[in-house]
């Protein structure tokens, strides 16, 4: 069972080094955008550094899902829905909701990438590699 | 200016690496401003030039399907100026490579000497996604391969000698 602390260490140095930022700057409540300057190519840059970090496979849109807000059904008048709501759990079971599920508003939604969510996956990841022998 | 930093591509091996080289001369107007009286390649055009050899690679390992755009320089770091008559050779080397994007590790080398080395993020564009104004201005495609030259032998002879993935 992996440890949180040593796992958050290292994706706290693969966040420095991917978005150029001091470690003593990341907090597992850094939000990628809005704390830590990300832009989505960013995202790409962290997948490659965390697949290596903890050699691990992140497959495309698992740990930052996509076409979910082009989607007219989850999506409505820049809230999302509760079918949008409910693919979001189904997507990101990494990820704390609770605070968006209460005004899901899409603008809000990049506040869900925080450090701790990808602490989150890694150690999902990890268990689940460890299951499997 | 024609934004063709490459002169000619000494092999490009599919899923791997592929090294170019480009000649710096006098001849060309932007050194004769960078700077006046010294006249010495900049660097934002050397990681152009990297960033080119490394985007064809990328483009060629995954049959030219998508637009294949600079996205991020990671890092660059750079140890001797460059100048006219010196001829740069690039060695992009493949490290990651997604339906997303790519990531490449390259040096630039002037005979024995390393002049600069770093690494560099692509994203892949849809050419059926994207602007038709950029489809057609965008040069690094299948057809660039001839505009420098490189002929299907040479992708052969190049992929047999290094055992290139398919």
């Amino acid at each position: 069972m992996p440890k949180r602390e040593e796992v958050y260490a290292k994706v706290a140095e693969s966040l420095a080094d991917a978005l150029g930022v001091e470690q003593d700057e990341i907090s597992e409540g850094s939000r990628l955008t809005t704390d830590l300057g990300a832009e989505s190519i960013d995202f790409l840059d962290i997948v490659f550094r965390l697949e290596k970090a903890f050699n691990i496979k992140v497959p495309r849109g698992d740990l930052f899902p996509e076409n979910l807000l082009n989607n007219a059904e989850y999506v409505k008048a820049g809230r999302m829905t509760e079918a949008g709501l409910s693919k979001l759990r189904e997507k990101m079971p990494h990820a704390d909701l609770a605070k968006f599920e209460k005004d899901p508003r899409v603008g809000q939604i990049a506040d869900l990438f925080t450090v701790g969510m990808i602490v989150n996956y890694v150690i999902n990841k990890l268990n689940a590699g460890q299951s499997q022998g | 200016m024609r934004w063709l930093m490459v002169d000619r591509f000494t092999e490009l091996v599919r899923g791997k690496y592929a090294c170019a080289i480009r000649n710096v001369t006098l001849g060309e107007d932007h050194v004769h401003d960078h700077f006046p009286g010294f006249p010495t390649w900049p660097r934002s055009l050397m990681i152009e030039g990297l960033a080119q050899t490394g985007g064809v690679l990328v483009g060629y390992s995954r049959g030219f399907r998508d637009m294949v755009i600079l996205a991020k320089v990671e890092r660059m770091s750079f140890y001797d100026l460059v100048v006219p008559g010196d001829q740069m050779t690039f060695r992009a080397e493949l490290e990651e490579l997604r339906d997303e994007g790519a990531k490449i590790r390259g040096e630039i080398t002037v005979g024995d000497k390393k002049v600069a080395e770093g690494s560099i993020l692509y994203a892949h564009v849809n050419p059926k996604e994207a602007p038709a104004e950029a489809v057609e201005n965008f040069v690094f495609n299948g057809n660039f391969l001839s505009l420098l030259g490189i002929q299907k032998r040479d992708l052969e002879r190049w992929e047999a000698s290094e055992g290139g993935a398919s």
